[in-house]
């Protein structure tokens, strides 16, 4: 409810939903310190304009409330932080799920697109170097590994499967994220996941998607004049079946893939 | 050391005698007068001021129109900028060039010109009872080196390919391989201006430190010279890391080095021909360990002279003094260690995020504290609402929107989700348009006066208050709207592109409502600027015919630039000032009047020793 009071926009992920639960958390703090705060400012100009009070009182407020007041709001914004915040956020960038209970992607962003990397059939990506990264190998992929020839690259599509694992739980997706010529930011909306796409480094990230549907890949870091473009990417979360299929529509393609 | 202070007065007299004979020059254009100095840089920052808003009304109209060619304005943009403003419409390159240099105006060349040299030149000699600065000659220097950065700022828009186009935040590598020498433009602008704003600090401590009048105790000080003493340091210690960084871009711009690029770049579909191994994350901790105590820098002298009108207009002492200034020094202290929490999804761990994560909730406590006290002052008050106070008043509530929206982006978790949207623009331009802007605008009304001898006009004053606070909030609160709704920023076709209507095919795009509001931002901005109109008159029009103040002191006030004559001559004060007392002594019981000057002799107690 309160989610929607807000304006936040359909959310397909697990941790989005406590992320929302935070934002909507912090805002109900927001809302009773400012209508607190609102209220005595209001009285208080009214009270104390010039013709209803000519003479000021020079002591002003003796009371401490303001101070008993003040701790209230640190304790509760002490909470927020090592109660929510934290452990959330420990538990999002520290505890990865097992890669082989996960989908895993990797994703190098360039001007003005997202190229994304999938093991294959082989579940095994190849072995990749900084000194193999060319303009038509963004991944840097070892060309003499017999591992790399199965993998699967696209551009600006990239698809995971919504499937339960042997847990009961939604298959998590592990995304490793970089970029090849300057910072970028890998964003989902709907996932509630953002993360910078940094040259020279390899991020992961991870996330549990809960429902079916074709969602946005944003960027969110300005990277040039067609910074809005990137927009075009596509997150789609499908049923097993259909994911298999895509992966073998991709497979049956040739593996030399040139991305300019 | 106060013994020199008090020296220099009876000299004073002579002083002024004979710059009086100084020609136009001297005296407008090289002068040493910290009320000059002032002056000019009031002037010039109120100029980029408007330059900066100009650019935002045009970037505005390409958001809420992209692609359709700016009415009025696009003619001359086209025949001024060429290419990148062809038949008058925004490229996305021009888009992102006055996207970063709207920023960079704004915060380098016009807030903080404005809020800390302008004000502070003015006011803080005139308040701690000075002659003059410490260093006079550094003074002008200062200004000297703030002209030529904003000109080498400003001409950057002419060179081909336009100024710099990375965000004021000038991230490499996007900002060593954009194609424009803007980018070189802005390295060396900002090199000038940081120098400034160095020599500007250093002069600012000396004076505080060295030059109060017998008598003005540290806790006697107005909190306006606090405020201004805590700026100086954090713009002292801040500074140089970025100033040493830009260095270091330049030469990656200029010279072929690499440090903050990294190996194996391929950048538009080959490899960059670089020697790599530099980081990229290198310049933004750079960068934000000065960004963040700037944000301060634009905040404190704004809550100073808040605190400056709020106790004369409310006839009381200001609530809670020793609390300021203890909080405006943990602000002070705490700003240094706060930065990364603008770089919370560079890929952070949990233990890095946590510390930056507890200093940023940490800081939010002496400026709730500060933000209380101001509001407890009213209390017991008899408050007068003239244009000024109006300005003030106004302030308090639009801070607070400010501050509180920083809480959900000060933890990292939330933030995941409202990083870089527009939530963020509003969060900070609260903080900064309807925050310190409207404190400067209060300070202006306040101190003409004592500059001109001559009140502004109060009801084209209110007119530009009410025209602006309407105005203004009804900028920035959709942005709120727009943010959670998950719009983006720097977006040159304003998120048309991922818009629900232009996206069909996915879940959650923007709807049309959150879009259409850009129109609705459109047209408060044109307001806004429209009640500007009625200020920059009033400003010019009341130096010669505004209705005179019969009086050197007209709002009866306590401090001691009011207790001078009007306006102060060189050297400041007729006779030298001692203080007897603090000084927000109003309505003072016992007293018949409801003003006591800190330097009206008292003859229960001496000045104490500072």
């Amino acid at each position: 409810m309160m989610a929607k009071l807000l304006g936040l926009p359909v959310v397909a992920s697990q941790q989005g939903v406590s992320v929302d639960k935070l934002i909507i958390y912090m805002h109900f703090l927001m809302g009773a310190l400012f209508v607190g705060w609102l209220a005595y400012f209001i009285y208080a100009l009214v009270r104390f304009r010039r013709s209803r009070n000519p003479r000021a009182n020079y002591y002003g407020v003796k009371s401490h409330a303001s101070s008993y007041i003040e701790v209230a709001v640190a304790l509760v914004e002490a909470f927020l932080l090592f109660g929510l915040a934290v452990p959330l956020w420990a538990k999002a960038v520290d505890k990865f799920p097992k890669a082989s209970d996960s989908t895993v992607v990797q994703v190098v962003a360039q001007q003005f697109a997202w190229n994304f990397r999938y093991p294959g059939p082989d579940g095994i990506f190849g072995k990749q170097d900084m000194k193999y990264v060319t303009a038509d190998n963004v991944f840097g992929v070892d060309p003499s590994d017999p591992h790399g020839k199965d993998d699967i690259q696209t551009i600006n599509e990239m698809h995971v499967p919504l499937v339960k694992n042997p847990d009961g739980q939604y298959r998590p997706v592990i995304v490793y994220i970089s970029s090849k010529d300057v910072i970028h930011s890998f964003k989902v909306l709907a996932m509630r996941v953002t993360q910078d796409a940094i040259p020279g480094m390899r991020i992961p990230i991870w996330f549990r998607p809960t429902r079916e549907g074709v969602f946005q890949i944003n960027c969110a870091q300005l990277c040039g004049n067609g910074h809005f473009g990137m927009s075009q990417g596509r997150l789609v979360v499908e049923s097993e079946a259909d994911y298999q299929k895509w992966l073998a529509s991709k497979s049956a393609a040739p593996s030399a893939s040139s991305f300019e | 050391m106060q013994a020199t202070a008090t020296e220099a007065f009876p000299h004073s007299g002579a002083h002024a005698a004979h710059h009086q004979e100084a020609g136009f020059l001297r005296t407008y254009v090289f002068s040493t007068d910290h009320k000059m100095i002032g002056l000019q840089y009031g002037f010039t920052a109120l100029c980029f001021l408007l330059f900066g808003f100009f650019l935002m009304l045009m970037m505005r109209w390409q958001i809420a129109h992209p692609g359709k060619p700016v009415p009025i304005m696009g003619p001359m943009l086209a025949s001024l900028l060429g290419n990148v403003a062809a038949n008058g419409i925004i490229s996305p390159d021009l888009y992102n060039s006055f996207g970063a240099m709207h920023g960079t105006i704004m915060v380098f060349l016009a807030i903080v010109p404005l809020a800390f040299a302008a004000f502070g030149n003015y006011l803080v000699p005139l308040q701690i009872g000075a002659p003059d600065m410490a260093f006079p000659r550094v003074n002008m220097a200062s200004y000297q080196f703030y002209v030529l950065g904003g000109t080498v700022m400003f001409f950057s828009f002419f060179i081909p390919g336009g100024a710099a186009q990375a965000g004021w935040t000038s991230y490499p590598p996007l900002a060593e391989v954009v194609q424009t020498n803007g980018q070189t433009f802005w390295l060396i602008g900002m090199i000038f201006l940081i120098s400034s704003s160095l020599l500007g600090a250093v002069n600012f401590i000396a004076t505080v430190i060295q030059l109060r009048a017998p008598g003005m105790t540290w806790m006697r000080l107005p909190f306006f010279v606090w405020a201004q003493f805590v700026t100086a340091f954090l713009l002292l210690l801040a500074f140089p890391p970025l100033e040493a960084a830009g260095i270091l871009q330049l030469m990656d711009k200029v010279a072929g080095t690499s440090f903050f690029l990294p190996t194996g770049l391929a950048v538009g579909g080959k490899l960059a021909h670089i020697s790599g191994g530099g980081s990229p994350l290198l310049w933004q901790h750079l960068f934000w360990f000065l960004a963040h105590p700037e944000v301060y820098v634009l905040i404190l002298p704004a809550m100073g002279i808040v605190a400056e009108i709020i106790a004369n207009n409310t006839r009381k002492p200001i609530w809670g003094y020793k609390s300021l200034v203890y909080s405006v020094l943990t602000i002070g202290f705490l700003s240094f260690i706060v930065w990364a929490h603008h770089m919370y999804l560079t890929g952070m761990g949990t233990k890095i995020a946590t510390f930056f994560q507890t200093t940023t909730m940490l800081i939010s406590i002496p400026s709730v504290i500060i933000l209380t006290c101001m509001f407890i002052s009213l209390w017991g008050g008899s408050i007068r609402f003239n244009t000024p106070m109006l300005f003030v008043m106004a302030f308090l509530p639009m801070f607070g929107i400010g501050g509180l929206t920083g809480l959900p982006l000060g933890l990292s978790y939330s933030d995941i989700y409202l990083h870089d949207t527009y939530y963020v623009i509003a969060h900070f331009h609260y903080i900064v348009a309807p925050g310190t802007i409207f404190a400067i605008f209060a300070g202006i009304y306040y101190w003409f006066p004592k500059i001109t001898g001559r009140f502004m006009n109060e009801f084209w004053g209110k007119i530009h208050f009410w025209g602006s606070l309407i105005f203004m909030n009804l900028i920035f609160q959709p942005m709120f709207a727009q943010g959670m709704a998950g719009m983006l920023r720097r977006m040159a076709d304003g998120g048309a592109n991922y818009s629900g209507a232009k996206t069909p095919d996915t879940v959650g795009g923007l709807s049309p409502f959150i879009m259409g509001l850009h129109t609705w931002i459109l047209w408060a901005a044109v307001g806004l600027a429209l009640v500007q109109i009625p200020f920059v008159i009033n400003l010019f029009w009341s130096i010669k015919h505004g209705p005179e103040t019969h009086s050197d002191n007209p709002w009866d006030s306590t401090t001691l630039e009011w207790q001078t004559p009007t306006p102060p001559p060189h050297g400041n004060f007729a006779t030298a000032p001692l203080v007897y007392r603090g000084p927000y002594e109003y309505s003072v019981p016992g007293h018949e009047r409801d003003f006591t000057p800190q330097n009206e002799p008292d003859p229960a107690c001496e000045p104490s020793p500072a």
